[in-house]
């Protein structure tokens, strides 16, 4: 793994950080006081903060720095998390995740933004409410200076003897060198004496700190002598193997300046008494009050050494650098603590056994609950199994045609077959499922901001977060949601004036929904607002000529207008939504992906969108028909019912429209294979059947086709991957027998019959 | 003999990068997620050293240090702090916890291996 790679997954954690900030955040704005809840939205900016140091992604560390210091305050009760303080928080959220995108991609931050909020977070940390003017804050501290780096001067040349094996009772003799003992080394370096007193007291042994460490880091630094006063080691039987007993007197020349000394204590000064001084040159070696014992500090540099009991007798405290100070007065003592760690060792050894096998499966159990794959591969594995479906079906077609009867051990395996594939599927698209909730989240930046703009204070809550879809379909379910929302906010909900006027919440509320139905996902957007004027627009319909003035319209089919293209109701044109934003856009995108949507109003209490998508974009329910000797799949959401069509129903219109009437209505007559230009004049309708599709606008259509084959999940393989895009062409299949099949573009083929879109040069016929 | 590392960090970029350094630094690395699950992979292995970040769910910094401390077995193995908290404050309450020493964030893999062989032998 690179450095890029694991920038890769700071970025996808950032996106996981940035929505749990964001659900912690709506979580606390509806009231939420759990000290859980606060410590994650912490956690969270703390840890963008952390990645973002490591990349040097300076603009994320300072605003995230900011932000947390903020959220800090909150953290411990020093600000109140009122709906104003949320708000700024809200907002600064939205630029947090402004600046991962730009680090990630170079994307643009809208600096001026980014530059008040930190105002505003200041301004709050310094315990202002965020309706204070603005305040010119200090800037936050400044990093931490870097931790001070222990010199890496070579350590002091010495002899390391090879550690000899342990007795019986743990006890391993510790090589010390006396190679130097009374010989004058007058160092020839150049540097200052510096003397340095140094007691550990007993924490700093409980802390994991280690008195011989701390003096071999010392002796990095430059040329020095040790002394150890064992003074007030007590009787054998008197002492506490915990206890701190020694203290050192060092004198050491060194080139290295007294902060780089207390440097090397840094861990340990509060457990100890240090004192470090500038030796007078007069007070050499010789006037120091004890001999001075070298010993070989090297030992400790000798990792093949650290076998289990050395290491026993190491964590036992000082007692090892007392041995190494003073060998032949605490040999016992040693031997007593080595051999009362090796004891403590033992008993607990047992006992940590079992409890490691115990730990290690919950361990295990607790790591094994998600793992990360690569897209590519699910993709390619729902690919494969596709294949393995149509091959099925191949295999199942050739056995049915060889076995009449259909009772044979082939047939019936063939059938178990047929039902594992389909579970397989069905397991593998579980795969690729994930929650509609980073979508819905998305969503909720987009009312704050929208919100913003036009002055209206609007609530957005969600439900059925978790409900799952494949991948595919939560990617392309954003743009058309997002074109939604915005009109939710910008054209349903009206100015918290009117609202009051009309004696509701001043603060609008738009739900947001998803929940499962009988193999779909439905996504439900609901406003509290004015509803559909229907007034205005049939108004504007008949303004626009998209209906006749005197065309008699059910309320419902009013409602469904503003899908209709080049529509709009706004009485303004918004930056936000523009000319009315086009839900023919929305409800194209929509169909795009199998599904459909509606739209239902109460004029004063709101409308509700409601969406209908398939869970999966890479099988469809289809109808397999047949259109002038060619196999077609004809969606079969799209359709709304199948007729026969007798010949009094049958009313020409014009020089070729054809129109049927059903139940007193009459809808035109499509002739799919005309359309495609399979053939050059229109089929009898008598001879065919009638599919009723909807197509965009609420309208029906009535596609003329030769004959249905049957029904059937297809696996849908992508034309434009593979050829070329084909008007009225939405993608191929495979079918059982092996041929390919073409499944058909609804909308395209309404909208060609209708004489636009399809250029003849790119129609079927002509590509071949 | 290959020294041992344990890791406590509930962020996977502060793992990965973790796991990198050490590794290429010749350490054995061992990761858990948080102070819960890093007293669980205590007891199995051992460790030389043990870095852990403060901020973590379940079981913060400051609690898993008290934990490591409490148990008979572990309680001398060196502790490093890895965290941004550069604060006295922060400093003083991991150090009355019982950690040994702290490595300040941002992560520096020369910072960091420094501060492990300062503190092991």
């Amino acid at each position: 793994m690179d450095m890029n790679e694991i920038k890769e997954i700071f970025f996808q954690e950032c996106e996981e950080q940035l929505a749990e900030l964001e659900s912690g955040l709506l979580k606390l704005n509806d009231g939420d006081r759990d000290p859980e809840t606060v410590n994650a939205v912490f956690r969270a900016v703390h840890s963008i903060k952390g990645g973002a140091g490591a990349f040097g992604l300076d603009d994320l560390v300072s605003f995230a720095h900011v932000f947390e210091t903020t959220l800090d305050c909150v953290r411990s009760n020093k600000l109140e998390p009122t709906q104003d303080v949320l708000k700024v928080m809200l907002k600064s959220a939205d630029v947090l995740a402004d600046l991962v995108s730009a680090s990630r991609d170079g994307s643009g931050v809208d600096e001026s933004r980014s530059r008040g909020l930190v105002k505003e977070l200041e301004a709050l940390a310094h315990g202002e409410m965020p309706s204070s003017s603005a305040h010119e804050a200090p800037k936050p501290a400044a990093k931490a200076a870097p931790a001070p780096k222990a010199a890496p001067a070579p350590a002091p040349a010495a002899k390391a003897e090879t550690p000899k094996p342990t007795d019986d009772s743990g006890f391993q003799p510790i090589p010390f060198s006396f190679d130097g003992f009374g010989e004058d080394e007058e160092p020839a370096i150049e540097g200052s004496v510096y003397e340095v007193s140094f007691k550990p007291r007993r924490e700093l042994y409980s802390k994991g700190n280690e008195a011989a460490l701390l003096l071999r880091d010392l002796s990095r630094l430059g040329e020095m002598s040790i002394n150890c006063d064992t003074d007030a080691l007590p009787a054998l039987d008197k002492m506490d193997p915990e206890a701190s007993y020694f203290s050192w007197k060092i004198s050491i020349r060194t080139t290295k300046s007294e902060d780089d000394i207390r440097a090397v204590f840094e861990f340990a000064e509060w457990d100890c008494d240090l004192e470090v001084k500038l030796a007078e040159e007069a007070s050499s070696n010789e006037e120091l009050p004890m001999v001075p014992v070298p010993f070989d500090l090297s030992i400790l540099d000798d990792s093949s050494a650290s076998d289990e009991d050395e290491k026993a007798v190491q964590s036992s405290a000082d007692e090892t650098v007392a041995a190494a100070v003073s060998a032949a007065e605490t040999a016992t003592s040693v031997t007593k603590a080595a051999s009362r760690a090796s004891e403590k060792k033992e008993s607990a050894a047992a006992a940590a056994a079992a409890a490691a096998q115990n730990n290690a499966a919950a361990a295990a159990a607790a790591a094994g609950q998600t793992i990360r794959v690569d897209l590519d591969r699910v993709d390619r594995l729902i690919n494969l199994v596709g294949e393995l479906v149509i091959n099925q079906a191949m295999l199942s077609q050739s056995v049915i045609e060889n076995d009449a009867t259909g009772t044979s051990a082939v047939n019936m395996g063939l059938e178990e077959l047929q039902q594992l594939t389909r579970e397989i599927q069905d397991s593998v698209m579980a795969i690729r499922a994930q929650p509609v909730k980073p979508v819905f989240q998305r969503m909720s930046r987009i009312v704050r901001e929208v919100a913003d703009m036009v002055g209206k204070s609007i609530r957005l809550v969600t439900e059925g977060e978790n409900t799952e879809v494949d991948k595919t379909v939560i990617d392309k379910l954003a743009e058309p949601l997002t074109h939604m929302i915005r009109n939710a906010v910008d054209h349903g909900i009206e100015t918290p004036e009117k609202r009051e006027a009309a004696g509701k919440n001043p603060e609008g509320t738009i739900k947001l929904t998803a929940k499962h139905r009988s193999g779909r996902i439905l996504i439900e957007l609901q406003d509290d607002g004015a509803g559909i004027n229907r007034e205005r627009v049939r108004q504007k319909a008949v303004d626009n000529d998209i209906i006749a003035a005197d065309a008699n319209l059910s309320d419902d089919e009013i409602d469904n207008l503003i899908f209709m293209a080049g529509f709009s109701t706004a009485d303004k044109i918004s930056d936000i939504s523009g000319r009315g934003v086009g839900m023919d856009v929305v409800k194209r995108s929509i169909q795009a992906l199998g599904g459909r949507i509606s739209i239902s109003s109460r004029p004063g209490h709101g409308s509700t969108f409601t969406m209908s998508l398939p869970l999966t974009l890479a099988v469809l329910d289809g109808m397999v028909v047949t259109v002038a000797g060619q196999t077609l799949v004809v969606p079969l959401t799209a359709i709304v019912e199948t007729l026969q069509p007798e010949a009094s129903a049958i009313h020409s219109f014009g020089a070729n429209q054809r129109l049927i009437s059903i139940r007193n209505s009459f809808c035109p007559l499509v002739d799919v294979g005309r359309v495609l230009n399979y053939r050059s004049t229109q089929a009898n309708p008598v001879e065919g059947v009638a599919l009723l599709v909807e197509s965009e606008g609420g309208g029906q259509r009535a596609l003329m086709v030769d004959a249905i084959q049957g029904q059937r999940q297809v696996v849908i393989k992508s034309l434009e991957a593979n050829y070329t895009h084909v008007p009225g062409i939405a993608a191929a299949t495979i079918l059982g027998d092996g041929r390919v099949a073409l499944i058909l573009d609804v909308d395209a083929v309404v909208a060609a019959s209708r004489g636009q879109s399809m250029k003849p040069e790119m129609s079927l016929a002509a590509t071949g | 003999m290959k020294k041992k590392v344990l890791t406590v960090d509930d962020s996977r970029t502060i793992r990965n990068m973790l796991l990198v350094t050490l590794n290429n630094a010749g350490f054995e690395t061992i990761q858990a997620e948080d102070g819960v699950e890093g007293l669980e992979v205590l007891e199995g292995c051992n460790p030389d050293v043990i870095v852990t970040d403060i901020n973590m769910p379940r079981l913060d910094g400051f609690g898993f240090i008290e934990g490591v401390r409490r148990n008979e077995k572990y309680r001398a193995v060196p502790i490093l702090v890895l965290t941004t908290e550069s604060d006295a404050e922060k400093k003083n309450r991991a150090r009355q916890a019982g950690a040994t020493g702290w490595i300040v964030k941002p992560f520096d893999p020369a910072k960091l291996i420094d501060a492990i062989e300062r503190v092991t032998a």
